[in-house]
């Protein structure tokens, strides 16, 4: 039954690492780049709402009616003013700035908030659980980060595959020039699109704020747990970083009960297994931009 | 001379007299700084160690990212198991220092060889990351070995036994030869059929490519070689420091450093690494008490330098001045009818 409950809370922690990951894997599908700020990104975003909800004394899951709008612009003046720059420079500067920048942010929160460990309470959700039998209990709150998870990653696929502006964002990520010829501004799609994923790691960071503590220095971790899942599930594609997320946090969560020390290594090595064995991820479906 | 010879008279040349002049300059700087321990004081050599072996670190990352274009956030990995295969070479094995060296090398080599294996399936930004977590998984074996003092760590008794200034020495001529030798080594693979490969590599990848340049198997022969050159200088860096810590010795703070350095400097030109370790060693002497400001400022001229000064600090000044430390690049030297000796003519930029 220990395994059985292992099972089940590592699927739910898997929620969580598939809302991690959903903006690396949408800035990667749209525009080939990968975000290395990302992790900390997110833990700016859980220390802003800490900042609100301190500030105002409301539950932190009314700041992401801040967070959220505050980082999509962040994600659209960073995508204009330096990212772009960086892209159109070949494939070294995307990599080097967005290091440069995840230096940045680390050692500026640390400036700000210092070292402590922080977290955001939510009131009473946190501990209420769905009890299943005697042995099995399923938290509300992990079970509403799944259900967030997999409806944003609904919502991603049906602006992508249904709107015009997500044809745009298709037709920019298969052939950047040839859209650029029949009169989308790449520029503008890219921010757009670094916008929706700092979106989506707002809502991460929030949620991970309230899940467990959280610390200026986080950040690649949650980079690293991030690009796991999107790396298991198969690039570019967003049901494959759901999966991907799903796959990591069952595998933590064994490995968990297997030792606590393990817990972080089970990850990585099916991390590394998948690619020593399917290099192109479980599920390589492409959904935004056919696999080259 | 009175007809069109057949053969013109033309040799490849690729020594300068820039170059000729670092050498010979090189070769005395190198004496004079062997004979520090008979005179100077121990704190500088303190400081050199730490600045020479901060040089090899940056040199052997610009050869993987500037001219294999592999962005690795991971070579801690291979500073960790440096450290970790000196301790138990020269503490449990009971080697001389110099040897244990040889040892670090063997095996950092086997080990690039087989990360090599799941690195080099990513790409890009992929790779990047994929090398931090094999870091990652270095850093939590070792925390969970209690063999190697698990995650307090361990002293390397040996050399803490040893006098101290018989110690200092020892590890000061190891750091400078590791710190020079890392340039001379950079050069020298540069000069190789590997090296044009490389610098083929770095102006263009699809051009390599289609002239029939080994790509895969050149970029991974430059991360060998990356990789043994940071075991190396994480050995001789503990050496110095003698105490060992998982997090600290497979800690990303190396690799930071290294894409400093390398970036400040210029990337993809052996003489950047140099430069750059002169720069950021000044202001982390000047700056250190800011703490965590300091390493904000390092981010922020970091991505200044990318996409402002993408040739950092020797591509600004090569810009203005022309000069080349390291005759790694070919030219054609050709005769032409009425000349004298050979002229040289550039060719390609180097």
């Amino acid at each position: 039954m220990e395994w059985v409950n292992a099972l089940v809370q590592g699927i739910l922690l898997g929620g969580l690492y598939a809302l991690l990951a959903t903006g690396l894997s949408l800035v990667f599908g749209v525009m080939r780049v990968v975000n290395l700020a990302q992790g900390d990104l997110t833990i700016l975003a859980a220390f802003m709402a800490l900042a609100i909800a301190d500030a105002s004394g409301a539950n932190p899951l009314l700041s992401l009616l801040v967070v959220v709008p505050v980082l999509m612009l962040l994600g659209y003046v960073l995508q204009r003013g330096i990212l772009n720059r960086a892209i159109a420079g070949g494939v070294l500067p995307p990599i080097l700035v967005t290091f440069g920048i995840a230096v940045i942010l680390q050692n500026a929160l640390l400036e700000i908030f210092s070292a402590d460990s922080q977290g955001l309470d939510a009131g009473p959700i946190e501990g209420q659980s769905l009890r299943l039998t005697d042995q099995l209990a399923v938290g509300w709150f992990p079970l509403a980060t799944l259900l967030v998870a997999v409806l944003i990653l609904v919502g991603l696929q049906l602006f992508i595959g249904r709107t015009q502006l997500g044809r745009a964002f298709r037709a920019t990520s298969d052939d950047a020039d040839a859209a650029r010829l029949v009169g989308i501004n790449d520029r503008h799609v890219y921010a757009l699109a670094m916008a929706l994923a700092l979106g989506t790691i707002a809502v991460a960071g929030v949620f991970l704020g309230i899940r467990t503590t959280f610390g200026p220095l986080d950040g690649p971790v949650r980079l690293i747990f991030a690009f796991e899942a999107v790396v298991i599930g198969g690039l570019g594609s967003l049901w494959g970083t759901l999966a991907g997320g799903v796959i990591l946090g069952v595998a933590q969560a064994l490995g968990n009960q297997v030792n606590p020390a393990y817990q972080l290594l089970a990850g990585h090595l099916v991390f590394l297994a998948i690619l020593a064995f399917r290099p192109r991820g479980l599920f390589p479906s492409a959904s935004i931009r056919q696999q080259a | 001379m009175t007809g069109v010879s057949a053969t013109p008279a033309f040799r490849v040349e690729r020594a300068t007299p820039a170059s000729r002049a670092t050498a010979i300059g090189g070769v005395l700087l190198f004496v004079a700084m062997a004979s520090l321990p008979a005179w100077g004081p121990a704190g500088t050599m303190k400081l050199l160690v730490e600045f020479l072996t901060l040089l090899a670190l940056a040199q052997m990352w610009n050869l993987l990212a500037g001219y294999g274009g592999l962005v690795s956030i991971g070579q801690q990995a291979f500073v960790g198991l440096g450290a970790y295969a000196v301790l138990i070479s020269v503490d449990r094995l009971v080697l001389h220092p110099v040897l244990a060296l040889a040892v670090v090398a063997v095996a950092a080599l086997l080990v690039a060889s087989l990360t090599s294996i799941f690195a080099f399936r990513l790409s890009g930004g992929y790779f990047a990351i994929g090398t931090w977590v094999i870091a990652e998984v270095f850093r939590i074996f070792v925390a969970n070995t209690r063999e190697l003092g698990a995650g307090t760590g361990v002293t390397i008794q040996t050399l803490v036994a040893m006098p101290a200034p018989e110690r200092q020495a020892l590890v000061y001529w190891l750091a400078l030869a590791l710190g020079f030798g890392s340039v001379a080594a950079a050069a020298l693979i540069m000069r190789s059929r590997l090296g044009l490969a490389l610098r083929a590599l770095r102006d263009s990848e699809p051009a390599a490519l289609s002239l029939g340049v080994n790509v895969f198997r050149a970029k991974r022969a430059i991360y060998l070689v990356a990789s043994v050159g940071a075991a190396l200088a994480g050995a001789v860096i503990y050496l110095q420091l003698l105490r060992i810590q998982p997090n600290a010795a497979f800690g990303v703070d190396w690799t930071v450093k290294m894409i400093f350095i390398a970036l400040i400097g210029g990337l993809g030109r052996i003489e950047g690494p140099i430069i750059g370790a002169v720069v950021f060693f000044v202001l982390q002497q000047a700056l250190a008490d800011y703490g965590s400001l300091y390493l904000v400022l390092i981010g922020a001229v970091a991505v200044g330098i990318t996409l402002l000064a993408p040739r950092g600090l020797w591509g600004l000044f090569t810009a203005r001045f022309p000069v080349a430390l390291f005759g790694v690049q070919r030219r054609l030297a050709v005769a032409g009818p009425g000349e004298g000796p050979p002229r040289a003519r550039g060719v390609v930029s180097e």
